[in-house]
């Protein structure tokens, strides 16, 4: 895949229904990773992550999602934002991400992701959410390789 | 195997920088044409650990890793301790061609990486006559921010957590995972603020954009070979600031990230054999 082909956050149907269906395991695959969790064991917040064409409102309380909600939800409050487009989840999912597709803040240099709110759960735990949003990494999305 | 004690020697040199003696600490192993090694932002010499083993690169060299004051096992200045570290090219260069000295080294090469990358070419502008031979590493005349380097030192956040999680984005996917860990837990140990006062020079004080023309590869040779995966000092980056100078040599290495000699030591190797087999052939010429 040529990510700059597809680098933008054009609505395309099946395509972004993939990455969207990919982005909801994230809960599940973090259940499973005990260490990542352990990690997060000081984490509590309220953020909104996800592709930019369904981003959903997640609770995270000790490293753990209790709760991940498509947005909009009415009124609903987030301390930060981390969202990409489509193509720079694919492109990041991919078991050998391309070149300036393989970490999240590449996606925001690129102006593929934007980061925005109050950084500091973000960065005081970005290791975390490097690796949380990397869980779907390998795990057969149509498209990726 | 237990009990195997690699050939690496470190000791301590004595080097005045700046009006006042720093105890520097070098290791080093081989014979032959002085090799200088500058380890990257934030991190130390330990970094070039693998390249100081290497048995072919040893019989024609001797490799020479320092730590910077501030980094490592060098301690800061006796009379700055409590004061912010800020590195400027000044003093940067002059700890460079100082611990040379010290040293008695006879026109050595220098290979620095990122930060020592950006060093080695302003080496090559204003100190060419003085060095054999020039590598920089994931070097560039300048290259645009990624992140504000405020979130390196402050109290609310682990400095050396998230000096490590950032850089660790800068590593080529799907290297060593031990090669990888080591490379991170470079970044988890260095002073609070070194980082960031690292990155003083990067980003404010050693903008070298308009004056790399100025380098004579005829006085002294470069060489600039930048990873694929570095999304800091981007392949074009490096293009770019080969372009403005005749002659330089510039190569993109693939598979690998901000720290090749470190996060992939074999896919390194391949890359910088040509160059310092480059430098023995001149010698014999």
């Amino acid at each position: 895949m040529n990510p700059d082909a597809a680098s933008t956050d054009r609505p395309s149907g099946a395509f972004d229904n993939q990455v969207v269906e990919a982005f909801k395991t994230i809960p599940e695959l973090l259940s499973r990773d005990e260490e990542l969790i352990s990690r997060g064991r000081l984490l509590d917040v309220e953020c909104l992550l996800g592709p930019t064409v369904q981003p959903f409102h997640v609770t995270i309380c000790g490293g753990q999602i209790l709760d991940m909600t498509p947005a909009p939800v009415l009124m609903r409050s987030w301390r930060f934002a981390y969202r990409a487009t489509p193509a720079a989840y694919r492109a990041y999912w991919q078991a050998m991400p391309p070149p300036g597709w393989h970490d999240l803040l590449a996606l925001t240099k690129r102006g593929e992701a934007t980061l925005e709110g109050d950084l500091h759960p973000f960065m005081s735990h970005l290791q975390y959410f490097k690796d949380l949003l990397a869980l779907p990494r390998g795990g057969g999305l149509v498209g990726a390789s | 195997m237990s009990g195997f004690v690699e050939p690496i020697v470190g000791r301590y040199v004595h080097v005045e920088i700046d009006g006042e003696i720093n105890r520097i600490y070098f290791e080093e192993n081989g014979t032959g044409i002085p090799l200088v090694c500058l380890h990257t932002a934030g991190s130390d010499a330990r970094q070039w650990r693998h390249l100081l083993i290497d048995e072919e690169f040893t019989k024609q060299f001797r490799i020479i890793a320092f730590d910077m004051p501030w980094h490592g096992k060098s301690n800061p200045p006796d009379s700055r301790y409590g004061n912010e570290y800020r590195l400027t090219t000044a003093t940067y260069t002059a700890t460079i061609r100082a611990f040379c000295s010290a040293l008695r080294l006879d026109r050595p090469v220098v290979m620095g990486c990122s930060i020592g990358g950006r060093i080695v070419l302003n080496l090559a502008i204003s100190h060419a006559s003085e060095f054999r031979a020039l590598i920089g590493l994931e070097a560039a005349d300048f290259q645009q921010p990624w992140y504000d380097t405020a979130w390196l030192n402050r109290p609310d956040v682990h400095g050396g957590e998230v000096c490590a999680a950032l850089v660790s984005g800068l590593i080529a996917p799907n290297g060593p995972q031990v090669a990888r860990d080591e490379t991170i837990w470079g970044y988890k140990q260095g002073g609070p603020g070194i980082f960031k006062g690292d990155l003083y020079f990067y980003r404010v004080d050693g903008d070298l954009r308009g004056r790399v023309g100025q380098i004579d590869v005829r006085q002294c040779p470069l060489y600039l070979l930048t990873g694929e995966y570095d999304f800091s000092c981007t392949p074009e980056d490096t293009l770019r600031t080969a372009a403005s100078i005749p002659g330089a040599k510039a190569t993109i290495m693939e598979r690998l990230g901000h720290f090749p000699m470190s996060e992939n030591p074999a896919q390194f190797r391949a890359y910088i054999a040509p160059v310092l087999q480059d430098i023995l052939s001149r010698r014999n010429t």
